[in-house]
């Protein structure tokens, strides 16, 4: 019932992409990345949470997002210069399936239709996905409207 | 409704005792005379001061009396006021509220007894707007108790319309000119080598009994003959025209329509539409406090959709500040969402909006314009 | 104490109620709870609002958070004269409230069904009984899922409660103590287990949150006729007699605030409709 991005995926494609992949487990507060260093590798969360952020001087380690549950870690590995945006964090105990990023790249390349099946589902279910909801925050909707400060029209 | 009993016919002196009636039994009279260069509803003392010898001359955004040879009384169409002024008040207090030592509050709802208004000339037209009001203030799971109050007391004098203006569309609408249901009495004038004289007909109990105590004669053939034919000659002689397809439907189909880009060209987004328009209802509260901060009231007042601050939302600004989008609303209420939301259209086709809108946007000419572009853009009528 | 007059009209004419408790949400956000002075309004349903009058200032339209009996509470962010007025009242104030008004949620009618509570910021107050309902009687319904979304950790509403339900919160901007997901609302619906076929779900929030959720509901097969979203615009009668809430054919105050995807998408789509 869970629809993760595995579960977006066509039957064929899936069973293509986790020919690809190995079981893995970490421990919560294991830093999987730097911002900055080699994205060689990305991993499907099969459970557990995953905070993707920012390191700022003087105000440490800003959460921008958290990954969870059936969502895909990482995108940086498919674009030059692959090397990663953010930085990511478990929070929990993470069970993912774990991918070579140069093999899965490679593999892309040599099955051109699989390559842009499985670039499509990233576009829109990874980066699509994660720019609305960027997007969205941009617009601080919970937060005060401090453009305007007025009720319902004058002299209420 | 009683159907009357036997048309009667009255002459001038017979309305001038109508009048004297209905003050004699403690009626507030409003009825058609000239002030200020229009023809105003205000209250009435005496038959002398209805508008004999005066009619109009309407255009597009232009308002002329001009005088009459034959003295006909009712032979102008609409002013710029209409009867929502009587019965839903530009400003009214709803509520007071007292702020005891103690910092109780006690709330009072206004109980000032309403006017026993009778309403003389009330065109078919403008009969059925007041209908379309009963809908919106009544109708629903609320009642607004202040106006039913001025609603049920208030006796009707409708009057045919056998002159109609060059901005008239009743017959679009299906409002007019003949009368329909809701009066207490219906005259129809007719003026001819016989004489100036109006057919009369009783609508409810009340109105025979009115009937019954004024100086009359029964119909003859004659006169119910002419009056019928004035009424169907009124109605060939329309100035304008919808165009003949579901305007609810026209509107729900031109939402985004280049044409409003058009009329919002020219509105000045001034209200004056709705202020003159005989359904537009729209309020707004005010409360007040006195200076001991102890007393306050509730007051509503008119208010128009084409203010900017109408749909203000809380912590936020106006859903709908573009002049397009507030003009747009009106028009697709008055003749679209008004069907949804109150089971019928808001506008009777009395022309008022064009003839007191300062650019002379014509609600008829926009909805031909945007039947012509769905029908261009090969939409389903 | 003044006793009205029984045929005054509650619509119009507003009814004295005692501030019996406030509490603080967060810096701009309270909670009020109002209890009659006299003879109490009739019963609200979840989802429904009440009009809430400060003395002198004016009234707003503000849904039930919370019914217990006569006890109705609200929650009041202060965004202007009135709302400042009510988001500042201590215990004892005597307050005028108008009401019920407007339609419900409808809990009735998902009974059997899983449930789906999606709320942002504010949009948790009219949210809440409904939630009190289901766990009032949870044999009734499927599955429950509450997901949240909060600006920050602090201002996250009935923080206390949430945690109890098990809701899944999600916050745009954490604070340094915060363990739990960042992100919007909307990422949380791969969470939630819930069968989209056999399930209602009900949405409050921004205008912008109700379409993206609502949205992605019936792409994930929600049936748009049982997506209930509750919409905001201006009201200054509640009776249906001032104008200021329509949004196309719906006279908001009298058709809303509780309304279907099905009704409510044509109307958002138009742009200052």
């Amino acid at each position: 019932m869970t629809e993760g991005f595995l579960s977006s995926l066509p039957p064929t494609l899936r069973g293509w992409l986790l020919g690809f992949a190995h079981d893995t487990a970490f421990p919560g507060d294991i830093r999987l990345f730097e911002e900055g260093s080699a994205a060689d590798r990305f991993w499907l969360v099969r459970t557990g949470l995953i905070a993707l952020d920012v390191h700022i001087p003087g105000r440490g380690a800003i959460v921008v997002e958290t990954i969870g549950d059936g969502e895909l870690l990482g995108w940086s590995w498919l674009f030059e210069p692959y090397q990663w945006h953010l930085g990511a964090l478990t929070r929990t105990a993470v069970q993912a399936y774990e991918f070579d990023a140069p093999q899965v790249r490679a593999a892309m390349d040599e099955d051109p239709a699989a390559g842009l099946a499985l670039f499509r589902a990233i576009g829109d279910q990874v980066i699509g996905r994660r720019l609305r909801s960027a997007r969205t925050r941009l617009l601080d909707l919970y937060g005060p409207d401090t453009s305007r400060a007025y009720e319902s029209g004058p002299a209420r | 409704m009683a159907d009357g009993g036997a048309p009667a016919v009255i002459d001038k002196a017979g309305l001038d005792a109508l009048i004297a009636v209905l003050l004699g039994r403690g009626r507030t009279v409003i009825g058609p005379t000239v002030r200020d260069g229009a023809i105003v509803l205000a209250e009435l003392s005496g038959g002398d001061e209805l508008p004999y010898g005066w009619g109009v001359e309407l255009e597009a955004g232009r308002y002329r009396l001009r005088g009459r040879a034959d003295g006909a009384g009712f032979a102008h169409s609409a002013g710029p006021q209409s009867w929502k002024t009587f019965l839903h008040p530009p400003r009214e207090r709803q509520w007071t509220a007292e702020r005891g030592a103690d910092g109780e509050l006690a709330f009072s709802e206004e109980r000032t007894p309403p006017p026993a208004f009778a309403f003389l000339g009330v065109r078919p037209c403008d009969l059925r707007a007041i209908e379309v009001l009963d809908r919106v203030l009544t109708g629903g799971p609320h009642a607004d108790a202040r106006y039913r109050g001025r609603r049920q007391r208030a006796f009707v004098v409708a009057v045919e319309c056998t002159e109609p203006g060059a901005t008239c569309f009743c017959v679009s609408m299906g409002t007019g000119p003949a009368v329909g249901p809701g009066y207490d009495l219906a005259l129809t004038e007719v003026l001819d080598h016989e004489g100036h004289r109006f057919l009369v007909r009783a609508g409810t109990e009340e109105g025979e009994a009115v009937l019954a105590e004024l100086p009359q004669r029964p119909a003859d053939p004659a006169t119910r003959t002419a009056a019928r034919e004035r009424v169907a000659e009124a109605a060939d002689r329309m100035g304008r025209t919808m165009p003949p397809v579901d305007l609810r439907t026209l509107m729900r189909d031109t939402l985004e329509a280049e044409r409003w880009n058009d009329a919002t060209a020219r509105c000045l987004t001034c209200g004056n539409c709705t202020m003159v328009c005989p359904t537009c209802f729209c309020t707004s509260t005010e409360d007040i406090t006195d200076l001991t901060g102890d007393h306050a009231e509730r007051w509503r007042r008119w208010e128009s959709c084409f203010d900017l601050d109408f749909t203000h939302l809380a912590g936020g600004g106006s859903v709908r500040s573009s002049p397009r989008s507030r003009y747009r609303q009106w028009l697709t209420h008055k003749i679209g969402t008004w069907h949804d939301q109150f089971g019928s259209s808001g506008c009777v086709g009395c022309g008022r909006c064009i003839v007191w809108c300062p650019t002379g946007i014509d609600i008829t000419e926009e909805a031909h314009a945007l039947n012509a572009e769905r029908a261009a853009a090969g939409q389903p009528r | 104490m003044t006793i009205l007059a029984p045929q005054v009209s509650v619509a119009t004419v507003p009814v004295p109620y005692r501030v019996a408790g406030c509490s603080t949400e967060s810096a701009d956000t309270a909670t009020i709870a109002l209890e009659p002075v006299g003879s109490p309004l009739p019963a609200f349903t979840p989802g429904q609002y009440a009009m809430v009058y400060a003395f002198g200032v004016g009234d707003i339209p503000l849904s039930v958070c919370g019914i217990d009996g006569d006890r109705l509470t609200h929650t009041v962010r202060s965004v202007g004269a009135t709302s400042r007025a009510l988001w500042a009242l201590r215990p004892g104030t005597k307050v005028g409230v108008r009401g019920p008004f407007g339609t419900a949620w409808d809990l009735r009618s998902a009974s059997g069904r899983d449930l789906l509570v999606v709320a942002g910021g504010i949009g948790l107050a009219p949210l809440r009984p409904l939630v009190h309902g289901v766990l009032a009687a949870p044999e009734h319904y499927g599955q429950l899922n509450v997901l949240i979304g909060a600006r920050t950790p602090g201002d996250l509403l009935y923080a206390e409660e949430v945690r109890r339900w098990g809701a899944l919160v999600t916050v745009d901007r954490p604070d340094a103590a915060w363990t739990g997901d960042v992100g919007v609302v909307t990422a949380l619906l791969d969470r939630a287990a819930f069968d989209p076929p056999r399930t209602t779900a009900f949405v409050c929030g921004p205008e912008v949150m109700i379409r993206a959720a609502a949205r992605e509901l019936a792409h994930r097969g929600v049936d748009p006729g049982r997506i209930r979203v509750s919409l905001e615009r201006t009201m200054h009668c509640a009776t249906g007699h001032c104008g200021h809430c329509q949004l196309g054919p719906l006279l908001l105050c009298r058709d809303g605030p509780v309304v279907t995807w099905t009704q409510a998408q044509s109307v958002l789509s138009v742009r200052e409709l």
